[in-house]
């Protein structure tokens, strides 16, 4: 380890002396050692004192020696680097704007408090210096002020002289004080701290063509953030952005391409210069990777976002993404997942004959990464998939271990996706079993097995090798080994009796594993009740397997597609998922298409307009979606349950001066009841017990009521009473109708109150895509209502979230003519599902939503309440 | 913004740490040197995250350059800085190499004081910064007060590669035309790809701040023209005659890259290339070109398992240009397996070596003319093994180098005016230059 290392005390005393002398040129070789120690980790901050004193001075080099040193160790010893804030002051009026911006700069870096307090009026002076260097330098110590103390930059007004280096006549100036105020403005959400607007976009497209290649970066970073009000300003800005794909900077290129994808999205498709530009972005992407090779990964990750958004845009540009031989391997595995993304039936032939010639490769997970790929190759194009399982099959007999065991993995996925069309190959599998120790592929293999166990004469035999060592498999080989079996079984019950019965108690006697003794004990029952049964579970038909099961999930793709370029786009994550703290957080997202017409308020996505219902006080039905969305607060902050306002359940003269209001609440999965109890009478009331009549859900306390100290007069208490759903049920009318008794030492109390449905919304309510299209396909349309909520200023992705914060998830989403619609699941606690439909038109206020379960008698009362 | 910078060597020693930011303490140096420079397998990515810090790295021979930062920064602008910085340190002190850093970890921290502010990166062209950071030391205190202006000006300018003031007594600039031709071809003769990333490179040394005007045969350029009846001025140039065997006109390039002193939006607007060079050496342009490419050589593998324990390989190259020039460098390598015991080649030009620490049979031929052929024929034995894996067979790749642009590129003109000093584009003496290099040249076997 180099860090940490002592530095003697002989050392230090010796520079100590060096340090005092008074020759210029041994002081300046002694600041150089010390340098060159703390370079290396050493602590070399006993000598502070010692390197300030060379401070004064006016020779440029060593000043600027001390200075490097006052930044790294001016923390630890806050007290003596006030000592050098005389300097500071005195060269930031210095004649040499060389110096003066030296000066500003290094100030900036020094993070103590006491020095901060010093550098505003400097700061001040230098931001309004007449040369430009020094001001550009001003400009960036803004944001390391408001890094250390941001009320201090606002106090002093530093924001707005910041705003106003935008109009500067330099465009050194303007690039970095756009640069400063983006970073500023990450961290007030809010603030609209740029304040863009046609004007100012005017000024920084005018600066774009001036600045340095950084100075580009930094502009066009900043335009991404823009949203322009109509597809006509959002054009001028594209040409305008267009020339820089030309740039020898691969970044400028990348920030250029990511204003361009984000502003096209509001041109309408039909529009000649949306075709041009489509054009124009290929031949920078396919530029890109003549970059060095770390660059190259980057563009690759980008590349991939920007395939699955447009694969319009590099249809044509297959060739260019085959793999070198020399290519480093981070770049060969992102390639070939571009070229599967790109693969079609026009060039699938030219894509299979490059993967089998990686397959023979040295990198192993390239190898196994380019057999995978031949099989996704097969599930995306239909007509090469016989191609690719005799290409597959030629690997096999390679007999190279791994690539065998990959091709198994995906032959497995063809079978799902092409059923009873390729067994002729599985005597081939057969033949490797042996060699077979990875989980997955053992597992794959099995799987076939078992679904082709009637065409397999001996199924059994190779089923039973496996059951040897079956405690010392993983759970996957495990599992798949169970159903393989009981498949086998159902389909050829006389000679496999044994064996099930084996395997069967291997699984539910001698594992600890309750998924897999679960499973048993299913298969068990199953077989043992109703063997006819169990064939129709056992050996459904299956859903085929969809094309594409990589694909980013579209929201988190658009919200990628604006951060192209950047550390997201190379993890393909969002930024939250990296950025420590507020930074960075918000979420961005694409414009609303040119097609659609939305209002900019609603395109812009962000700060949602709060929509005041009137109050549902006196509504019976309180909790309904209009109530869910009545809560303030933007997209992206976190929500809990809606909760609604307490009420009065028990007026004091109903029950002898006791006055009970509350509400109901869902908080971490756990129903609460909140009360509060007044007692308005003049006599102390103790012994306080609640219990609940029968009721629709089976609501019933899940503990007695916390009242431990006596309510004397005129005081109030706050109670939460847990609550559980596994009480007596009856239906009640209405549905959620609650009825309470209260007692306390003077009497027993009685009053009903109604609770919101929302509440029993429980966390697990977010169904399969798959079983939610299945199942909303099922409902009968006597189960299905719709109603509309009037005037509700949420767009549609502000009311899937806010919806979330109450259990209402959304599976998908799609738009069609403008409207957005919803697909929404909700699991009620005792178990029943409520599909619902929300349709969101940009710029209408009002939502039509359909709803409907499969159960039923439940529907009509609860879509009145409920949505 | 990037948070901090550090330069190790190939061991892990820090030789140079700057921290920008208060996000990134000293950990970050260790947690970077133990999780990649340390690393037991080979390093999966240039960008690595570890607690949440992200790095990014580059190396040059021994030395690794990593920028460090908790944000969600430009990554591909944090790379072109690295790379940057490397070019920057290059034309200070020579080689990157870690004597030349510890030699002269002064001026790299004063570089990195200015080019780095805050995690931004500034200007840092090398023209511009040698005015006022020097290996000496700091010019500084002996500047006038004009000087310094003029430094600051420069620095913060919109032609920040360029001073003024320039004086020579003959003004002279060289372009060189740079391409690197890619092939990969399959055992039958067929392309699979192939392109051009050619490079223009730009020596100048003009007095004054020279308005300059390139021209080539772009095929849009020279539609253009045709068709709106404008003169062509490939006749009134005197920098004719690249020495292309093609004799096709124009070209049409897939697209091209400018050097930030060209001006973009003219580019883009009327595709003309104008701007004021940088004083020196500097690469004005980058392109690509994919059709009719002019391939130099031709590879016919032909690979022969006789056997187990043998191979017989024959490779014939043929040249495809005009029989006046001349190839230089030529280099065929091709590769063997691992278990081969021993190799005869016998070659009809040229020398051939088997060397068995690269793997490959070597074979170099000094020059060839055009439409030549030549050929070298091996018997490669190989050592039984039991070893179930094939053996990849990597393609056969070649070198060489020659005096012709193989896109057909041709420069067509360079005008030069300067209004202010009484020198006009006729008294310029210009010299072109045109050199085709092998880029990855392969043909599979």
């Amino acid at each position: 380890m180099v860090c940490s290392v002592s530095i003697c005390a002989g050392e230090i005393f010796e520079l100590k002396a060096e340090l005092n002398s008074d020759k210029k040129e041994k002081k300046k070789e002694a600041v150089k050692k010390v340098i060159a120690s703390m370079t290396v980790g050493k602590d070399v901050s006993a000598l502070f004192p010692d390197v300030v004193n060379c401070m004064q001075t006016d020779n440029l080099e060593l000043k600027k020696l001390v200075y490097l040193y006052l930044m790294n160790y001016a923390k630890s010893q806050p007290d003596m680097a006030i000592m050098a804030v005389n300097t500071f002051v005195k060269d930031c009026e210095d004649a040499n704007p060389l110096i003066r911006a030296l000066a500003v700069r290094t100030m900036g870096c020094i993070r103590v408090d006491k020095i901060t307090e010093y550098l505003c009026e400097p700061l001040r002076k230098c931001l309004k210096d007449e040369d430009p260097y020094v001001r550009k330098t001003a400009a960036v110590c803004v944001a390391k002020l408001h890094d250390i103390n941001a009320q201090l930059v606002e106090d002093q007004g530093f924001l707005d002289t910041l705003k106003d280096l935008i109009s500067d006549s330099n465009p050194m100036v303007v690039a970095n004080a756009v640069a400063a105020l983006s970073e500023i403005a990450e961290s007030h959400p809010n603030s609209n701290l740029l304040d863009l607007n046609p004007q100012s976009i005017n000024k920084l497209l005018t600066a774009l063509n001036e600045c340095t290649e950084w100075g580009q970066i930094f502009i066009l970073d900043c335009l991404a953030n823009y949203t322009p009000r109509d597809d006509r300003e959002s054009q001028s800005i594209c040409e305008r952005v267009t020339p820089r794909l030309s740039h020898a900077n691969s970044a400028v290129v990348l920030s250029a391409v990511k204003v361009l994808m984000k502003f096209m999205e509001m041109l309408p498709k039909d529009l000649d210069y949306y075709g041009t530009l489509l054009k124009k972005l290929a031949p920078p992407l396919v530029t890109l990777l003549s970059a060095e090779p770390e660059l190259q990964y980057v563009a690759l990750r980008n590349i991939n976002l920007i395939v699955q958004k447009r694969p319009e845009i590099l249809k044509h540009e297959m060739k260019v993404f085959f793999v070198k031989y020399n290519d480093p391997i981070y770049v060969k595995l992102e390639k070939l997942d571009i070229m599967i993304r790109l693969a079609s039936q026009a060039n699938i032939a030219q894509v299979l004959a490059e993967l089998k010639e990686y397959a023979t490769e040295v990198d192993v997970d390239f190898v196994r990464k380019a057999v995978r790929a031949i099989g996704r190759c097969a599930i995306k194009v239909e007509q090469s998939a016989e191609r690719c399982v005799s290409t597959l099959l030629d690997l096999i007999q390679t007999k190279v271990n791994y690539v065998v065991q990959e091709a198994i993995v995906v032959i497995k996925d063809i079978f799902r996706k092409y059923p009873n069309k390729y067994e002729s190959v599985i005597a081939t599998l057969c033949e490797n079993l042996d060699s077979l120790d990875e989980p997955e592929a053992r597992a794959a293999m099995i799987w076939i097995v078992g679904e082709y166990a009637e065409r397999i004469d001996n199924a059994d035999e190779l089923l039973e090798s496996f059951l040897e060592g079956f405690h010392d498999e993983s759970t996957q080989v495990q599992l798949q080994l169970l159903t393989a079996i009981v498949k086998l079984f159902l389909k050829k019950p006389t000679e496999t009796q044994e064996l099930v019965q084996q395997v069967l108690s291997l699984a539910t006697q001698d594992s600890d594993n309750p998924d897999l003794r679960d499973r048993g004990y299913i298969y068990w029952r199953l077989l043992s009740t109703d063997p006819v049964a169990a064939k129709e579970v056992v050996l459904a038909e299956k859903p085929l397997i969809s094309e594409e099961t990589d694909l980013i999930e579209p929201t988190l793709l658009e919200e990628l597609i604006c951060h192209i370029g950047t550390l997201a786009s190379v993890y393909h994550k969002p930024p939250s998922a990296f950025v420590e703290g507020s930074r960075g957080v918000m979420h961005k997202r694409l414009p609303l298409g040119g097609d659609i017409g939305g209002s900019p308020a609603m395109g812009a996505g962000f700060g949602a307009a709060p929509a005041v219902m009137p109050a549902s006080l006196n509504a019976p039905v309180g909790g309904g979606l209009g109530d869910l969305f009545d809560l303030g607060g933007g997209v992206g902050m976190p929500m809990g349950a809606y909760i609604p306002p307490k009420t009065v359940w028990l007026p004091a003269m109903k029950a002898k001066g006791l006055e009970i209001s509350g509400t109901f609440a869902r908080r971490a999965g756990v129903i609460q009841m909140e009360l509060i109890l007044t007692n308005k009478a003049m006599s102390v009331m103790t012994d306080f017990a609640i219990q609940f009549n029968r009721n629709s859900f089976g609501l019933a306390p899940a503990g007695p009521l916390q009242v431990l100290t006596p309510l004397g007069p005129n005081q109030t208490i706050e109670v939460s009473l847990p609550l559980s759903t596994v009480g007596p049920v009856m239906k009640m009318d209405p549905l959620n109708n609650l009825q309470v008794a209260v007692k306390n030492n003077i009497d027993v109390f009685y009053f009903s109150c109604q609770y919101p449905i929302s509440m029993l919304f429980v966390e697990d309510g977010k169904m399969e895509r798959q079983v939610f299209l299945a199942t909303w396909k099922d409902i009968p349309n006597d189960n299905e209502s719709q109603f509309q909520i009037k005037d509700c200023h949420l767009n549609s992705d502000a009311a899937s979230s806010k919806l979330q914060g109450s259990n209402i998830f959304t599976i998908a989403k799609r738009t069609v003519e403008g409207q957005d619609m919803l697909y929404m699941s909700i699991k009620l606690s005792n178990g029943i599902w409520v599909l619902a439909e929300l349709r969101v038109q940009a710029g209408n206020p009002n939502y039509t939503v359909s709803t409907g379960t499969g159960e039923g008698r439940r529907t009509t009362l609860l879509k009145e309440r409920e949505i | 913004m990037i948070g901090g910078l550090f330069i190790y060597n190939h061991k892990g020693e820090v030789l140079i740490s700057r921290v920008y930011r208060d996000d990134i303490g000293r950990n970050a140096v260790d947690a970077f040197r133990v999780n990649v420079i340390h690393a037991r397998q080979q390093v999966r990515s240039p960008v690595t995250n570890i607690a949440r810090t992200s790095f990014f790295h580059v190396k040059r021979s021994n030395i690794w350059l990593a920028a460090v930062t908790k944000q969600n920064v430009n990554a591909a602008m944090v790379f072109e800085f690295l790379y940057k910085m490397c070019d920057v340190m290059a034309a200070y002190f020579g080689k990157v190499s870690e004597e030349n850093i510890k030699n002269n970890f002064v001026l790299i921290y004063e570089l990195l004081d200015e080019i780095l502010d805050f995690g931004y990166p500034q200007n840092s062209e090398t023209g511009a910064l040698k005015t006022f950071i020097t290996q000496q030391g700091i010019k500084g205190q002996f500047q006038t007060k004009e000087e310094q202006s003029q430094i600051t000006s420069q620095v913060t300018g919109q032609i920040g590669w360029r001073r003024e003031g320039i004086k020579y007594r003959r003004n002279e600039l060289f372009l060189d035309v740079l391409e690197s031709v890619n092939l990969l071809m399959s055992p039958q003769g067929q392309v699979l790809s192939a392109h051009v990333s050619g490079r223009v490179v730009m020596k100048s040394y003009l007095s004054g701040m020279p308005e300059c005007k390139f021209g080539m045969n772009d095929k849009i350029v020279i539609d253009k023209a045709g068709k709106g009846g404008v003169t062509d001025e490939v006749g009134k140039s005197d920098l004719g005659g690249g020495g292309s065997t093609s004799g096709k006109q124009s070209i049409a390039i897939d697209d091209c890259t400018f050097n930030q002193c060209v001006r973009l939006s003219k580019f883009d607007s009327e595709r003309s290339i104008s701007f004021i060079p940088p004083d020196g050496e500097y690469e004005l342009m980058r392109y690509r070109t994919t059709k009719d490419i002019i391939l130099p050589f031709r590879v016919i593998p032909l690979v022969r398992e006789v056997g187990r324990t043998k191979l017989e390989v024959k490779v014939v190259i043929k040249s495809n240009f005009k029989p006046s020039l001349l190839a230089q460098k030529i280099e065929v390598r091709i590769p063997t397996p691992l278990n081969t015991s021993g190799v005869q080649v016998i070659c009809m030009k040229g020398k051939a070596k088997y060397k068995a620490s690269e793997n490959a049979i070597v074979w170099k031929i000094k020059r060839m003319a055009g439409m030549k052929e030549s050929q070298i024929s091996a018997e490669i034995e190989l050592l039984p093994t039991n070893d179930k894996k094939k053996w990849a067979r990597p393609p056969i790749s070649m070198n060489f180098e020659v005096p012709f642009a193989p896109s057909g590129l041709k420069v067509r003109y360079l005008k030069v005016f300067e209004s202010k000093l009484n020198y006009s584009d006729h008294d310029v003496v210009k010299w072109v230059r045109y050199i085709g290099r092998s880029g990855i040249y392969e043909t599979r076997c």
